[in-house]
């Protein structure tokens, strides 16, 4: 092996070499990569928040305001069912405005990290490669906090029938992302048209470690579950559940309006029960993907994580392991009901857990590529 | 790169695209007016109800249980189109991996595009035609991404040096 005078080997200097140009200091590609699994990080911190301590009580104030609209039906007050609907609205828009808020977040974070696997072959300048990332990141934020504000802004100073100043601010954040994907589709457009010689090998779409291949693996098996599930979910209960909903709020109604409070209060229980499962089994689909999903874009990036080994192989672990706890665990709480709940949001703990290690491994590979690049 | 990867990457990447420019455009004209309307619905079921008009309240609870089928699925094209368009993005970048030859593989990328496209398109027509033929749409969409990410499955399994 050709050893230099201070000791490091040739070809390890070489890899930093190749390793500094793809992944400079403040280029699009870092950008992207830290961007990305930070939106991600905070989507997850937000959503293990959301579940923990929101989500429980505004169900519960949601079943009180049914209960407090099928009473006013039972006493014959319109106008008292009229503010229980409104109080359930405003209930409805929280929950939903946070959930979105959530996966949103999320969601931009998979965009980043697939642009920056993608920027080798994105055929504009370093500068404009730059530009884009950080206009993503800005629109990225911007959605989630926006969208998160609808609920507290309101329709405060719009100018619109239907849209408050929050949603514009989201809307066009969301706008942004868009913008920036098909710049990124006209770059690689651009790339594949021209006529170039041999590409330089990128070293995140080589590595075959067994960290790569485990997250590689794990997150194909975990889409497809989520996939059959979700098929599974659709063909069995999507229609039925439904028309169950259809029939318990017209026996809310009827059993109400003839007095009969033991039924009215029966059906807006079933009802909560109903959405329970709706809600969980739509989770347990939503989060086995998304964990999936995320696996596979984690494996590409492993060359990143600056770790020893076995601790790369412990986070891998304990990523997965989290990735399939949370959505079981989740549908089983229609069994189980907080205990399992307890444990799904556990498991939701494990992947952010193994998820801020690999950003520490990226961090701690930057510092190394930038000290021996003479960076500061 | 090969031509499997460019159908996963560029199919991926512009149904991704669609997929956020048709939530915008929902987000923007639709949603809003969409969840005001389903809300009405319900409160008008209740109060109708609150004032012995039970035809009336029957029938505005039928319309909020149609507003919120036309909701939930307009939201889930939205968010599966996206979803599924991401996917393909993703395999297509490792799709060097899938242990099978260029024409095998090819077939594979255009089964996974093609399921992408459709399954979210049949979800979504389920909102203009209540019969069979939407929802069939649906099913074949999901099946063809479910046989495609299968195969995907095996070729990483076997590998390709």
């Amino acid at each position: 092996m050709n050893i230099r005078r201070d000791g490091i080997p040739a070809i390890v200097e070489k890899h930093t070499a190749e390793a500094a140009e793809h992944f400079a200091p403040f280029s699009a590609r870092r950008t992207f990569v830290i961007g990305g699994i930070a939106l991600i990080l905070c989507g997850m911190i937000w959503g293990d928040i959301f579940a923990a301590f929101i989500l429980h009580p505004n169900a519960n104030r949601i079943g009180e305001s049914l209960l407090a609209a099928t009473r006013a039906v039972a006493e014959h007050d319109p106008q008292a069912a009229g503010a229980a609907f409104q109080n359930i609205g405003a209930l409805l828009e929280n929950r939903g405005t946070k959930v979105d808020a959530h996966s949103h977040m999320i969601g931009f974070g998979y965009i980043a990290l697939l642009m920056a696997l993608l920027q080798p072959f994105v055929a504009f300048p370093e500068s404009a490669k730059k530009f884009l990332a950080r206009l993503l990141l800005v629109g990225a934020t911007l959605l989630p906090v926006g969208v998160f504000l609808i609920h507290y802004v309101g329709m405060a100073g719009s100018p619109f029938a239907a849209i408050g100043w929050a949603s514009v601010f989201g809307d066009f954040g969301g706008f942004l992302v868009c913008l920036v994907c098909v710049c990124e589709l006209a770059g690689l457009w651009t790339y594949f048209r021209a006529p170039r010689d041999a590409a330089a090998p990128d070293n995140l779409l080589a590595d075959r470690s067994w960290a790569a291949r485990a997250l590689l693996c794990g997150g194909t098996i975990l889409v497809l579950i989520g996939f059959l599930h979700g098929s599974y979910y659709a063909g069995a209960y999507l229609f039925q559940y439904e028309a169950r909903d259809r029939t318990l709020l017209s026996a809310m109604t009827t059993k109400a309006a003839a007095n009969d409070s033991a039924g009215s209060e029966q059906a807006v229980a079933d009802y909560g029960q109903l959405q329970s499962a709706k809600a969980l089994n739509v989770a347990a689909h939503a989060h086995v993907i998304e964990f999936g999903v995320l696996a596979i874009l984690l494996a590409f990036f492993q060359p990143y994580v600056f770790l020893r080994e076995r601790w790369k192989r412990t986070w891998v672990i304990a990523l997965l392991a989290g990735s399939l706890m949370l959505p079981l665990f989740v549908l089983l709480e229609l069994r189980w009901g907080l205990i399992a709940g307890g444990i799904a949001d556990a498991g939701g703990l494990l992947v952010i857990i193994a998820l801020l290690a690999m950003l520490v491994g990226v961090w701690r590979y930057t510092g190394r590529l930038d000290s021996a690049a003479g960076e500061p | 790169m090969i031509d499997s990867r460019k159908v996963l990457i560029f199919g991926g990447l512009t149904l991704s695209i669609w997929g956020m420019a048709y939530g915008i455009w929902y987000a923007v004209f639709a949603e809003h007016q969409t969840l005001d309307g389903l809300g009405a619905a319900l409160a008008s079921g209740f109060m109708r109800a609150a004032e012995n008009r039970m035809a009336e309240s029957q029938a505005a609870l039928a319309d909020a249980a149609s507003r919120s089928f036309v909701y939930v699925r307009q939201v889930d094209a939205h968010g599966h189109w996206i979803g599924l368009g991401l996917l393909l993005l993703i395999l297509g970048i490792a799709f060097d991996r899938v242990g099978f030859n260029e024409r095998a593989r090819m077939f594979i990328a255009l089964m996974l595009l093609a399921g992408a496209i459709l399954f979210p398109l049949g979800v979504l027509l389920e909102t203009w035609d209540r019969g069979l033929g939407p929802q069939v749409v649906a099913v074949v969409g999901s099946a063809l991404v479910i046989l495609g990410l299968c195969g995907t499955a095996l070729g990483f399994a076997r590998g390709n040096s």
